[in-house]
């Protein structure tokens, strides 16, 4: 039977969670006791769940995978290639494993005004009640297999804490790669954002192989009254990878988050953002492009709740899918009861450029207000026509024309990133998957 | 103007285009000699804006009869970028907004496609630059245009002196400025017709398809002619453009009948 099968392929996931020494911090020990209640009380979701209807992981359960105790020994030099000229501050992880010899943590002196980013294992006793009250509190492990697996094995992590009105001046950069065949990793970030304050994260996940590994991660946002957090996620896992990754976003009163998640990687990956506008005049800017081919499959799952009134919340989403590769847009605009002056848009914009290329998109609304604007809606399509035609009356040729349009299609959610070089590279990741001669 | 001995650049004979089996233009004849400025007016609907695209090359029309020689060529076999190369331009109605080409980017590609369609060197980003600023001061384009997306949020008139810039870029042998003065405030119509003026010589020529006559108070036509249903009805001097400003079309419709009736 599949059910046993699976139950015993969680309970091989699992492998070395045991053996994780306990933890000072008691609100974490209780989080993974309760996260291993929740593995053993869950299955592997199949086609038949709801919320995967499109998506099949079982490819997953053919691979057993481990987590890595070792850190492999790793070049320095090989983690240069993933820095970034503006980034100071930056936090590697190595196949989930914190890497402080390759990373410039920020501990917390009077000098820098109190802002930390370290990992949560070198979290000062200042900052425990700050962590005791908001680590595990925005991921709902109920239902949610994935995030309970990474909740299970939670240890290391990174931790930004943003002091009040204090602006971090560079972009943190959270780099986690992956190295060995067969790895689990679970990284975890917990940002905390508090009132006044400013700053911009990037979440990178590379590989320095094509290997078959898994890369859970959950990470958690807060912020705080008018707090304004730039987020950039970045996904280009090995093409034979699964990812698995969940970001929960709380937004207090006038606070104001700007994401643009970039899936490169991963034969399979399935991104849950849930964005909760809990304050008054919160605002969310939530953009995703998804570059894909050959087989791989790209789910993307937004949730955006507005709680309160006078909240914005704009999400562009935008896939280029080849080959016979697969995207799956679930996007869901929650506007509860009092949530009037609501005004959100949603947009998933997809273009397949083979007959077997797939995308399932399906936008919803779901709005208990009277006094809202919401617009939501999804393309799918090839090149527009009359756009060919405008590039073709000014002497470029067709192939031209379609190289350039398929470009701009993804560069339109790349220049919204603010940070120039990463931007570039993307931007060279994108022209060199999209050329055709 | 009009040279002695000009050469004679465009000859449309009995052209007729459908689209979806409409039959929209129904045997248009004009010659366009070099040094020229033509006017080609008319009512919504009878076939300007077509006649303009027919004549870039856009697929959307199917060519039933006649022909087209561009330099004594047929123009109707090329594709259309080979006529573009050719010194076809087509200044757009409705300029198409591409979110995601930098406007530098997009204009640099065709300035070089035409410098090696004539042999001549591919300018690199520092060297076009240069060249691309001296062509906005004449338009009065502010330079943040170069590293905006294509068209995108542009303004109308801002569209439409992108589209001039293009032309004064790629420098084609003749010029079709489809209802360039559309959208346009006086202000911004003085600037683009003054650049319409100034790159207009005697080796090319330029047609003007506008419903109004307001633009031709600034780029003043050697030729103005009248379409309705598909056809050339009434060719002028610039002095027929006037007139139908002062009577509306309704008046070539009236001499028309009174001289089937003579």
């Amino acid at each position: 039977m599949s059910v046993v099968a699976e139950d015993r392929y969680l309970k091989n996931l699992l492998q070395g969670q045991s053996q994780l020494s306990a933890s000072p911090l008691k609100r974490l020990n209780q989080l993974r006791s309760n996260a291993v209640n929740r593995v053993n009380a869950l299955k592997l979701p199949t086609k038949n769940d709801e919320e995967w209807r499109f998506t099949d992981i079982s490819p997953l359960t053919k691979v057993s995978f481990q987590p890595v105790r070792v850190a492999s020994p790793f070049q320095s030099s090989d983690a240069e290639q993933f820095y970034l000229t503006e980034t100071v501050t930056r936090l590697v992880f190595i196949d989930g494993i914190y890497a402080p010899h390759l990373s410039t943590q920020i501990a917390k002196t009077s000098k820098n005004s109190g802002v930390m980013v370290s990992s949560l294992t070198a979290a000062s006793s200042e900052d425990l009640a700050a962590i005791e009250s908001h680590l595990g509190y925005h991921t709902e492990l109920q239902d949610n297999i994935f995030a309970a697996l990474n909740t299970a094995f939670l240890h290391e992590g990174a931790l930004i804490i943003v002091p009040r009105n204090i602006s971090v001046e560079t972009p943190v950069h959270l780099l986690f790669i992956a190295t060995q065949k067969e790895a689990s990793s679970h990284p975890r970030c917990l940002l905390i954002a508090e009132p006044g304050s400013r700053v911009t994260v990037i979440e990178d996940y590379v590989t320095l192989q094509e290997e078959t590994y898994i890369t859970n991660t959950v990470a958690e946002f807060v912020l705080a009254d008018s707090a304004h957090v730039n987020h950039i996620r970045i996904q280009r896992d090995s093409k034979e990878a699964f990812h698995m990754a969940n970001c929960s976003v709380s937004l207090a009163r006038e606070s104001r988050y700007q994401s643009v998640s970039v899936t490169f990687g991963a034969r399979i990956s399935r991104y849950n953002l849930n964005v909760l506008l809990k304050g008054e005049g919160a605002e969310c800017t939530a953009d995703g492009l998804a570059l894909i081919s050959n087989r791989q499959l790209a789910d993307t799952h937004a949730s955006i709740d507005h709680i309160k009134p006078h909240c914005t919340s704009h999400q562009l989403h935008k896939c280029i899918i080849d080959d016979a590769a697969h995207a799956v847009f679930n996007g869901k605009i929650i506007v509860r009861p009092g949530a009037q002056l609501t005004n959100s848009t949603q947009s998933n914009r997809n273009l397949l450029l083979t007959s077997k290329a797939r995308i399932d998109t399906k936008p919803q609304l779901e709005i208990f207000a009277d006094d809202v604007k919401c617009a939501h809606g999804a393309t799918v399509g090839q090149l527009d026509n009359e756009e060919i035609f405008y590039l073709k009356s000014r002497g470029l040729s067709e192939i031209t024309a379609r190289n350039l349009l398929t470009y701009a299609f993804g560069a339109e959610v790349i220049e919204r990133i603010p940070i120039a070089s990463l931007k570039f590279r993307l931007e060279q990741a994108v022209h060199e998957q999209t050329q055709r001669d | 103007m009009i040279y002695q001995n000009s050469k004679t650049l465009l000859k449309i004979r009995g052209l007729c285009a459908t689209v979806n089996n409409n039959e929209i233009l129904k045997g248009i004849n004009l010659t366009v000699k070099t040094g020229e400025i033509h006017a080609i007016m008319g009512t919504n609907g009878s076939g300007k804006s077509t006649l303009a695209k027919v004549l870039a090359g856009h697929t959307d029309y199917e060519i039933t009869d006649g022909t087209v020689d561009f330099e004594g060529k047929s123009l109707l076999d090329l594709a259309p970028e080979e006529r573009a190369r050719a010194g076809i331009f087509l200044g757009f109605q409705y300029p198409i907004e591409i979110p995601g080409v930098a406007n530098n980017q997009f204009l640099r590609l065709a300035y070089n496609t035409a410098q090696v369609q004539q042999n001549k060197d591919e300018l690199d980003p520092l060297e076009f630059d240069d060249l691309v600023r001296e062509k906005m001061r004449l338009l009065e384009m502010n330079p943040d245009f170069l590293d905006r997306s294509v068209n995108e949020n542009f303004s109308g008139g801002e569209k439409k002196r992108n589209e001039i810039l293009q032309m004064s870029l790629l420098n084609p042998k003749i010029a079709i400025l489809d209802e360039t003065d559309s959208g346009l405030d006086i202000d911004a119509l003085k600037i683009v017709s003054n650049g319409v003026n100034q790159l207009a010589n005697k080796d090319n020529a330029t047609i003007l398809v506008t419903h109004y006559q307001r633009m031709l108070n600034y780029i003043v036509p050697d030729y103005v002619h009248v379409m309705e249903s598909g056809r050339i009805v009434k060719t002028g001097g610039k002095e027929l453009a006037l007139d139908l400003e002062k009577h509306g079309y309704d008046w070539v419709n009236i001499e028309k009948t009174a001289a089937v009736g003579t």
